[in-house]
């Protein structure tokens, strides 16, 4: 019985190791200037992890095999060299090695999260609300009109609460319900949810964010390629979670610049 | 233009045929019609951006527009509910249904008008969810899930309101449950008319209610074989 158990570890093991290696359910293709940082730095993570994975479970199968009950009803008298300086040590390697990966990582994780945003980055107000997202970029005057809660108007088409009767800025603000970037250039996000936690997830991006009522989160990127992909909620965030997205349209710039205009027509 | 006879018409009729020379009181009903315009400038109508609901993208050639204020040729408005709000000797609601459906995600028709009491039923042509949520106050508030392919929602609405409805699901959806205290109503088309027929003579309050522009009532009085013209402006405003 113990012998098949060390066969059965083994072939999990290479199952998995396998299933990794041949790269089989991985990241879809790297979109992003950033990307490439974060793909890097999970690669190491994986091999790191994925070799003292290995590792400790061939052991496993090897020990298991090796000493497999004989049937002799030997009781088991020692532990060899004790429990507690093996548990130390194993504590300290892994400790050692979560704290290298979280060194070598944080520069990756601050060019996205802690890098001041480049100053001709697209600034574009982001609203998470169930179900759906919406997307306010500023209209010719630059300017993006302030947003009044109580005069939030969905079924108008007013779901920011602008006030366009008093506020002169916020008559030509354009609110879309896809996300519209050219491609290359810096994007500034100012994530802000009207009513519970959601999330902003775009594989393609490697970027993954939360918005927390309450607060104001900017979220930066710049999108490499010219393609249209889905942003998706991986908060719970109630009934239609299921269905909340949206799309990201990277296109070129000439045809963000008329796309502008066509919608600061309507 | 929508309108809804008075339940009893049918009776009338075939009383009238087996009774004779005997006159009905319908005979000598009125009819009150009229037209909705509004002056000024009314909001501009934007097209509602469906790209998160493909299902419902699609079924559309051209982007659906916001209905809040829709006019008509002549500064006609649509979408007015022109009722008797008093007057009117009491009708028992109808049997028959009053249907509303969701179809590339948007309320069919925007404004469905019905008495108090009257059977409702709410389905979904869409191959998506939705959550329909009428936000009573007067009646009791509640929302339902409709996946794709369920059954239509019965439902009975006892008192007369204006009942906002919107989908959980997708923000741009939005309609009205008229409810009336009456069997005489129209909704207007988007000429602006509206007639309201079968009345016996006597002495009415027309309401006409926009969701936008608001209520206005006029006192009218019907004599037989009179068909007064009531006609309603409003006033509107760019934002």
């Amino acid at each position: 019985m113990g012998k098949l158990f060390a066969v059965i570890v083994a072939v999990i093991t290479a199952i998995s190791a396998g299933v990794f290696i041949a790269r089989i359910w991985w990241l879809p293709p790297d979109i992003s200037v950033l990307g490439a940082g974060l793909d890097h730095q999970l690669e190491e993570t994986m091999v790191a992890s994925g070799v003292l994975f290995v590792a400790s479970q061939l052991i496993l199968a090897l020990f298991a095999w090796q000493y497999a009950d004989a049937g002799d009803g030997r009781p088991i008298k020692i532990f060899p060299g004790g429990a507690t300086p093996m548990v130390v040590m194993a504590t300290i390697l892994v400790s050692v090695e979560i704290l290298v990966l979280t060194l070598v990582g944080t520069k990756v994780w601050g060019g996205i999260f802690l890098s001041p945003p480049d100053p001709n980055a697209l600034k574009i107000d982001v609203q998470a609300e169930q179900f759906a997202y919406y997307f306010r970029y500023p209209g010719p005057d630059g300017a993006l009109g302030v947003a009044h809660p109580e005069l939030i108007d969905a079924g108008n088409g007013n779901f920011y609460g602008l006030d366009p009767a008093n506020d002169t800025t916020a008559r030509d603000d354009i609110v879309s319900a896809s996300l519209v970037v050219p491609v290359n250039r810096p994007v500034l996000l100012s994530l802000h949810a009207k009513d519970v936690g959601h999330a902003f997830y775009v594989p393609e991006l490697r970027i993954q964010q939360d918005f927390v009522p309450g607060l104001v989160i900017p979220l930066q990127f710049t999108a490499t390629q010219v393609v249209k992909k889905e942003i998706v909620c991986t908060q719970l965030c109630g009934l239609g979670h299921f269905n909340m997205r949206a799309y990201i349209d990277v296109v070129p710039p000439d045809q963000f610049e008329q796309w502008l205009k066509d919608q600061a027509g309507q | 233009m929508r309108t809804k006879h008075v339940a009893s018409l049918t009776l009338v009729v075939i009383a009238a045929s087996t009774m004779g020379a005997v006159p009905a009181p319908e005979d000598r009903a009125g009819t009150i019609s009229g037209t909705v315009t509004f002056t000024g400038t009314p909001p501009k109508m934007r097209p509602i951006d469906m790209a998160k609901e493909p299902s419902c993208a699609a079924q559309h050639a051209t982007p659906v527009m916001t209905e809040n204020v829709v006019t008509g040729p002549g500064n006609s408005v649509q979408n007015v509910v022109v009722y008797i709000s008093a007057g009117a000797p009491p009708a028992p609601a109808p049997a028959e249904v009053a249907h509303y459906d969701q179809k590339g995600c948007e309320y069919i028709p925007h404004i469905l008008a019905l008495q108090a009491g009257q059977p409702l039923e709410i389905g979904n042509s869409d191959k998506t969810s939705h959550n329909i949520h009428p936000l009573a106050t007067v009646n009791s508030e509640w929302n339902k899930s409709t996946p794709p392919g369920s059954p239509p929602i019965k439902a009975t609405w006892d008192k007369p309101e204006f009942i906002a409805v919107k989908c959980n699901v997708h923000p741009w959806m939005h309609g009205y449950f008229a409810v009336l205290p009456t069997a005489h109503y129209a909704v207007t088309g988007n000429d602006g008319t509206f007639s309201l027929k079968g009345l016996p003579p006597g002495k009415y309050t027309v309401t006409a209610w926009h969701e936008k522009f608001g209520t206005q009532s006029q006192e009218i009085t019907v004599a037989g074989g009179d068909v007064p013209k009531v006609d309603f402006v409003f006033k509107a405003l760019p934002y």
